[in-house]
C-alpha cells in the first residue's frame, strides 16, 4: 500500500511539475476564453457613428426611422441621387438610401442602399431590421391592424402543462436544461476516459520501452506498479478539472469586474441577431425566467456527486484495461492502435446510447447501457441529469454504481494478469489472443 | 559452508516451451556464482524466480536457510535485469531516491547511502543531470549503484558489463570483489565466458532448461581436460612415435601432443629424456570455459530461443 501510494506520487509529480502540465492546464482555458471574450468584443463594437442619408421620395417612412442608439444615425434629406452620391464621396455620410417616388410598400421593389465601403454583418443587421421593421410598421396599417394589436395576439399562446405521473411539473425549459446538462456531463467523461486512459497506457509503454520495469518489478508487485500508476494520473485528473472549474468561474468573476459595461451590453444585445431576437422572444414569454427555473430544479449536489461517483469508477474501470494493452504492445505506437479497438468499442457506443438516453432517460436502451459497466459511467449521466426518480429510478442507480465497481474490479482482475506477464515481454506485440491465454495462466 | 540460496527441483514451464526444468543447486555465503547458459536456455526465467518476479510451478527456493518469502524478502535481494532502464527524463539523485525507497528504504536511510555510493564512484556531480544526459556507460553505473545500494545479501547481476568501457568495467569488478569480501553473494549472469573465469568461483551451466555443469571453474577445468601437454624443445627428434602419447599439433619446436589412456605425462617426459633432447617448457593445456561451454552446448539447437513442446 505504502509503494503504491509512493509510485503514485511518482507519477503525479512527474506530470504536474512538467511544463505541458501548467499550458494544457491554466494555458488551454485562458486561451479558450481569450479567444471568447475577443469574439464578443468585436462582434458588440461594431460600428460607430455610422451616418445614413435617407432620401424617401415615396414617404414610406413618414420622416421617422428609429433613432434609438448613436450607432446607426438616420438622416432624412431631399436631394437627388447625383448630390446623395457626391455627399458618399465627400464622407458627408457613410451611407445613403434612394426610395423612389414610384416605390409602393405593397410592391417587390427593392430599396437602394449604398454605402462609402463595405460594412460589417452586425452593421447591415441592424440597418435592415430597423428599416423592416418601420415597413412592417406600415403594412400592418394598411391592414388596419396596429402594432400593440399585433403584440398582443402573439402573447396568447397557449402554454400545455406537461407533468409527469408523481405529479412534478414538468416545464420545456427544464427538460432543455436536463438535456444540456446530462449532454455535457456524459460527453466530459467520455473525454475524461480517453485522456486520461490514453495517458496512463502511454505511461506504461514508456516504463516498456525504457526497459525500467523490470527493474522496479523486482522491488514491487506489478499490481502494485499499475495500481500506483492509475492512481497516480487519475489524482492529476482530478487536480485538472478542479483547476478547470475554479478557472472557469475566476474568469467569469473577472471578467464582470473588469468589464461591467462589456456584460451589460452582452446581455442586452447577444452576439447573433437570430440570438438577439431570440433572447427577446424569452424575454417577453417569460422563458428567460424559465431557464433560470430550470437549472434552479436540477439537483446540482446530486449530479456533481454522480458526476464525480462515475468520473472515478468509469476511470479505473477502464484504465487498467488501457495499462495491459500498453503492457502488451512494444514501441511502436501503430501496434497500440489495433488492441486499442475493443476497448475504445464500447466507450463510443456509451456516446452513441447517451445522445439517446438524453432525450429518452426511460428507454431500454438507456436502462442497459445505463447498468452496463462499460457503458454506464456516460450514459448514467445522461439519466440522472433529467432527475431521480424522474429519469432514473433509485434502485437502478444504485445498482448501477454496484455493477460499475464489480466491473472495476473485473476488469482490474484481468488487466493486471496480462500486465504482470505483458510488461516483462520484449519483442513483438502480443495478440489479443495471447493476452487472453495470459489472463488464465496461474501467477 | 553456509548457503546463502538453495535451488531445489525448481520447474516452470510456459505453453509452449519448458523455461526451467527441474533445477537444483546452491550458492555459497560470500562466493561469486556464475550462472552460465546459451541464450534462451533459461537463465532468465530462473533469476526471475530467484528475485520473486515470477513463482515456480513446482520446487523449492530457500533464501537464508529460510523458505523464499518474494513479498518480504526484497531488502535481501538486489537485482539488475538484463533488460534494464531508467526514466529519461528523471533527475538522477531523485530516481536514485526513488528506487531506494521503492525496495522500503526510508527517505534519510537511502539519502544517506546514495551519498555514500556516489561519493565511492565519483557520480556525487550527477545528482541533478537527467539520465537522457547520460552515456550508456555512466547509466550502467548507476544502474549498479542501484541494484546494491541497499546492501542486499544477495546480488544478481545479469550481463553487468555490456557497454561499459575497460576502466569502468574494472572499478565494477573492484566493487564485485569488495562486495563479496563483506560477505555478499554475487550470481553473475553472462556469455562472456573470460569475465567468468576471472571472477567467479563456482558455475552452473544451463542449457534447455536443465543444468548441464555444476562445480567450481578448477573442478570443472579438470573434469573437462583433454590430457593435453604443451612440450617446447630445443630441437625436434627424428622419431616422434610412442605408445603413450599422439601428437597433435606441431609448430616448429612447440608440439602439443594427447597422452594416451593409462599412460602419464612422465611417460612423455622419459619418452623426450631418452633421446637426451633438452625440455625447455612443458605444460597441461586445460581447456577454456569457453570451449567447454561450446563443446556442451552446440549442436543442441539452443541458439534460437527454443520453443521445445512438452512431450509428458
Amino acid at each position: 500500500m505504502n509503494k503504491i501510494l509512493l509510485i503514485a506520487k511518482r507519477e503525479f509529480l512527474s506530470r504536474v511539475q512538467k511544463k505541458t502540465f501548467l499550458l494544457t492546464t491554466i494555458g488551454l482555458p485562458l486561451i479558450i476564453f481569450v479567444f471568447y471574450g475577443m469574439i464578443i468584443y468585436f462582434s458588440v463594437k461594431t460600428t460607430d457613428n455610422y451616418k445614413i442619408a435617407v432620401a424617401d421620395n415615396a414617404n414610406i417612412f413618414n420622416g421617422k426611422l428609429f433613432n434609438n442608439d448613436n450607432e446607426i444615425v438616420f438622416e432624412f434629406v431631399h436631394s437627388p441621387l447625383t448630390e446623395l452620391q457626391k455627399d458618399l464621396a465627400t464622407n458627408k455620410y457613410n451611407a445613403y438610401l434612394f426610395v423612389p417616388e414610384n416605390y409602393t410598400i405593397e410592391g417587390k421593389d427593392t430599396l437602394q442602399f449604398r454605402s462609402s465601403k463595405a460594412m460589417g454583418i452586425m452593421t447591415r443587421d441592424k440597418i435592415q431590421s430597423r428599416i423592416n421593421k418601420a415597413l412592417e410598421e406600415k403594412r400592418l396599417m394598411g391592414l388596419n391592424i396596429s402594432k400593440s394589436q399585433l403584440d398582443s395576439l402573439q402573447q396568447e399562446k397557449e402554454t400545455i402543462n406537461f407533468t409527469s405521473a408523481n405529479g412534478k411539473t414538468e416545464n420545456e425549459t427544464k427538460v432543455g436544461v436536463s438535456y444540456a446538462v446530462g449532454m455535457i456531463s456524459g460527453f466530459m467523461i467520455y473525454i475524461i476516459l480517453f485522456i486520461y486512459g490514453t495517458m496512463v497506457m502511454r505511461g506504461v509503454m514508456e516504463e516498456k520501452v525504457n526497459r525500467i520495469a523490470e527493474v522496479i518489478i523486482s522491488s514491487v508487485k506489478p499490481f502494485q506498479l499499475m495500481m500506483g500508476k492509475i492512481t497516480g494520473i487519475g489524482t492529476v485528473g482530478l487536480v485538472q478539472f478542479i483547476i478547470w472549474i475554479v478557472l472557469v468561474f475566476g474568469v467569469q468573476f473577472g471578467i464582470t469586474l473588469l468589464f461591467p459595461d462589456l456584460v451589460g451590453n452582452l446581455h442586452g444585445q447577444p452576439m447573433q441577431p437570430a440570438g438577439m431576437q431570440a433572447a427577446e422572444a424569452m424575454k417577453n414569454s417569460g422563458a428567460l425566467n424559465g431557464l433560470i427555473e430550470g437549472l434552479n430544479t436540477i439537483n446540482f449536489p446530486l449530479i456533481i456527486g454522480c458526476f464525480i461517483f462515475y468520473f472515478i469508477g468509469g476511470y479505473l474501470l477502464y484504465s487498467s484495461l488501457f495499462a495491459a494493452v500498453g503492457s502488451a504492445v512494444n514501441e511502436d505506437p501503430q501496434d497500440a492502435q489495433s488492441l486499442l479497438l475493443p476497448i475504445t468499442m464500447p466507450i463510443v457506443f456509451g456516446m452513441v446510447i447517451m445522445t439517446k438516453a438524453v432525450n429518452d432517460p426511460n428507454s431500454t436502451i438507456a436502462i442497459f447501457g445505463s447498468l452496463f459497466p462499460l457503458t454506464s459511467p456516460i450514459v448514467m449521466m445522461a439519466r440522472v441529469a433529467h432527475g431521480v426518480p424522474e429519469g432514473v429510478s433509485y434502485l437502478q442507480l444504485a445498482l448501477s454504481m454496484v455493477f460499475l465497481i464489480l466491473g472495476f474490479l473485473g476488469t482490474t482482475w484481468v488487466a493486471a494478469k496480462i500486465y504482470r506477464i505483458g510488461i516483462l515481454m520484449y519483442g513483438k506485440k502480443a495478440t489479443w489472443k495471447e493476452m487472453i491465454k495470459w489472463t488464465f495462466r496461474n501467477n | 559452508m553456509e548457503k546463502i540460496l538453495e535451488l531445489q527441483n525448481l520447474k516452470k514451464y510456459y505453453a509452449t516451451q519448458k523455461a526451467v526444468d527441474d533445477i537444483s543447486f546452491s550458492i555459497e555465503k560470500g562466493s561469486i556464482f556464475g550462472l552460465l547458459g546459451p541464450n534462451g536456455a533459461g537463465k532468465t526465467t530462473l533469476l526471475r524466480m530467484i528475485t520473486g518476479i515470477f513463482y515456480p510451478d513446482s520446487g523449492i527456493i530457500n533464501l537464508d536457510g529460510k523458505v523464499f518469502d518474494p513479498l518480504n524478502d526484497i531488502l535481501k535481494i538486489g537485482y539488475m535485469p538484463e533488460e534494464r532502464g531508467l526514466y529519461k527524463k528523471m533527475k538522477i539523485g531523485e530516481q536514485a531516491l526513488y528506487l531506494a525507497q521503492l525496495k522500503g528504504l526510508s527517505k534519510s536511510e537511502a539519502m544517506e547511502k546514495i551519498k555514500f555510493w556516489f561519493k565511492r564512484l565519483e557520480m556525487e556531480s550527477w545528482w541533478n543531470k537527467k539520465v537522457e544526459d547520460l552515456s550508456k556507460g555512466m547509466s550502467q553505473k548507476l544502474q549498479f549503484v542501484i541494484t546494491v545500494l541497499h546492501e542486499p545479501k544477495l546480488i544478481i547481476l545479469d550481463e553487468p558489463f555490456s557497454g561499459l568501457d575497460p576502466v569502468n568495467a574494472n572499478l565494477i569488478k573492484d566493487e564485485i570483489h569488495g562486495l563479496a569480501q563483506r560477505g555478499c553473494t554475487v550470481i553473475f549472469s553472462t556469455h562472456r565466458m573470460e569475465q567468468v573465469e576471472e571472477i567467479c568461483n563456482h558455475i552452473v551451466l544451463v542449457n534447455l532448461g536443465q543444468k548441464i555443469l555444476d562445480g567450481t571453474v578448477a573442478n570443472v577445468k579438470q573434469q573437462f581436460k583433454e590430457n593435453k601437454f604443451r612440450i617446447q624443445l630445443a630441437e625436434i627428434p627424428q622419431n616422434l612415435v610412442s605408445s603413450s602419447f599422439e601428437l597433435v599439433e606441431q609448430k616448429e619446436k612447440q608440439l602439443t601432443v594427447k597422452i594416451n589412456e593409462g599412460s602419464r605425462s612422465n611417460d612423455v617426459l622419459e619418452f623426450f629424456l631418452q633421446q637426451n633432447i633438452n625440455i625447455e617448457s612443458f605444460n597441461e593445456i586445460l581447456p577454456s570455459l569457453n570451449e567447454i561451454f561450446i563443446h556442451l552446448v552446440e549442436g543442441t539447437k539452443s541458439t534460437t530461443r527454443a520453443f521445445q513442446t512438452i512431450n509428458d
